[in-house]
């Protein structure tokens, strides 16, 4: 089943509560997935610096030096912030390939949730209360953001199972359905050098869009092509560094919500998940059409530029 | 009037209570306030009375009704008014997927659009769209009416048996062996009928009829992979 939420703040004075008002939709949708719930947010853009999320099994150990450790592998200001499983590096902007050569050396079972200028990526198993929960997500500030609870149907409960999935610098993926021909793309993708960590199908999906925007394509084109190469269900939620996206496959059997109002725009699995956002008695309600990528942007916040694919 | 407060009642309690409701009740008009799209609002009802929701309700509102009249002042969640028997059922805004699914009888309408697969298997339902379907709606419709005064999605109609579906806007694409078909006089009165009672603002004469082609009602060797 799985539950997909998102929101995108056109009203700067809502940033605030960003990580209130997600969460709460997240909450809501547990029904629909109670086994791990994550999210990505989007918080400020500070022009000399950029992130990495990272999770450890062993955080206590894993975190106790890594500032330090990493400050001295990159020659530069390292600063980390942990919260619970998971700790924020921030780190020179520019300087994300680098880290992650730097993480490989100084611990390899440190595993990283997102890269990027803005974003910041938390998941767990557990009940989506509870992760939110552990990492504070109420207290969040940002511009935008998307989470995902999940109900298992194709692989493991693990942390690595979780969505959101980081697809590239500053964007992951969130996914309800389930894909068909993810065996046979795996093997395809690793062929391509791609690293694929699981046997889970979103992951594959996520694998597949980095692997199409490596070879040239914007993630529109990667979305789109993804109704051709991708078999079977899904309503995908992506977000990016301004804003975020979504494609339903062309049966469209997995749900999708979409309200707008002039603060915001949000997303739900279901309508239920939207009902305590502010003025969406008044909002702009409707379902997102099958085999159709939408993107919202905060570089043209006016409208959605639309797609047939 | 009896008003059910769904932030302070539980959904089984609501629906018990509704379904308690004699033929001879005389507690015939309930109000709903606080949906908040909760899922399986009044279902099951078997008795002639009027319950309008205040809101926009989850998945499967009205689901199997009987008699009843459900009105929702909102949208419907997927799957609304789901194995209808009769009586009727009103949406003020638009319908989720599968609206008026495996219906058996009485009348949905729908005055804003219908999405996808609006009328699957009906059964003899009489669905009343004022505005568009999404795609394969009416697939395996067996028997009834489909009314869209918009337009229609792609593969409408795709395996129909014997239901009727008029189409006042463009159809995307027609599915297997649904056909235009001509609109005779009869059409014209029957459908005057459905418009009329779905409160539609539209002639009768403005639509198109498709129905079965009776192409697939036995086994055929040359439609085998």
């Amino acid at each position: 089943m799985c539950g997909i939420v998102g929101l995108f703040l056109k009203d700067r004075s809502l940033e605030p509560k960003l990580g209130a008002m997600l969460t709460h939709m997240l909450i809501t949708m547990t029904d629909r997935g109670p086994d791990s719930a994550g999210i990505a947010i989007y918080g400020e853009d500070r022009p000399a610096v950029s992130k990495l999320t990272v999770q450890s099994e062993t955080p206590d150990q894993a975190f106790a030096t890594l500032e330090d450790d990493l400050s001295t592998a990159l020659g530069g200001p390292v600063t980390l912030r942990r919260k619970d499983t998971h700790a924020v590096l921030e780190i020179p902007r520019g300087q994300i390939t680098p880290t992650r050569a730097a993480l490989e050396m100084i611990d390899p079972t440190l595993r990283v949730m997102s890269s990027g200028d803005t974003v910041e990526i938390y998941k767990e198993v557990g009940l989506p209360k509870d992760v939110a929960d552990r990492f504070d997500l109420r207290a969040m500030a940002g511009t935008h953001g998307i989470g995902h609870t999940r109900m298992a149907t194709e692989s493991a409960v693990t942390t690595l199972g979780a969505h959101p999935f980081n697809t590239g610098p500053d964007q992951c993926l969130v996914h309800n359905g389930s894909l068909s021909n993810h065996n046979s793309l795996r093997r395809k993708l690793r062929r391509e050098g791609i690293h694929i960590e699981t046997e889970n199908d979103t992951e594959v999906g996520a694998a597949y869009l980095t692997w199409r925007m490596q070879n040239g394509a914007t993630l529109g084109e990667a979305l789109e092509s993804s109704l051709n190469d991708l078999d079977g269900f899904f309503t995908f939620l992506v977000g990016t560094k301004d804003g975020f996206g979504v494609v339903r496959d062309p049966i469209a059997c997995k749900p999708a919500v979409m309200a707008e109002t002039d603060q915001y725009v949000a997303f739900g699995s279901e309508y239920r998940a939207l009902v305590n956002l502010p003025g969406i008695d008044l909002a702009r309600v409707w379902e997102p059409e099958p085999a159709t990528v939408y993107f919202w942007s905060h570089a043209d916040t006016s409208t959605p530029t639309e797609k047939a694919a | 009037m009896q008003t059910i407060d769904m932030d302070s009642t539980a959904r089984r309690d609501l629906n018990a209570t509704l379904q308690a409701q004699a033929e001879a009740t005389n507690q015939t008009a309930w109000e709903i306030v606080n949906p908040k799209g909760s899922h399986a609002i009044a279902v099951g009802l078997d008795a002639p009375i009027e319950v309008t929701v205040k809101g926009s309700t989850g998945y499967y509102c009205a689901g199997m009704n009987k008699q009843a009249t459900v009105h929702v002042a909102g949208s419907a969640g997927p799957g609304v008014a789901e194995n209808m028997m009769s009586g009727t059922v009103v949406i003020d805004g638009d319908a989720s997927q599968y609206a008026g699914a495996t219906g058996n009888g009485g009348t949905l309408i729908i005055k804003g659009n219908a999405s996808s697969r609006c009328g699957i298997s009906m059964k003899g339902i009489d669905i009343i769209v004022h505005g568009n379907v999404g795609h394969m709606s009416a697939f395996m419709a067996q028997s009834g009416n489909l009314v869209v005064c918009g337009d229609a999605g792609d593969a409408l109609g795709d395996s129909i048996y014997e239901a009727r579906l008029f189409v006042r806007g463009s159809v995307k694409s027609l599915g297997a062996d649904c056909i235009e078909k001509e609109m005779r006089p009869e059409h014209l009165s029957m459908l005057t009928e459905l418009l009329a009672r779905g409160g539609c603002d539209a002639n009768a004469e403005e639509f198109k009829r498709y129905g079965s082609a009776r192409k697939l009602y036995n086994f055929n060797i040359d439609n085998a992979y």
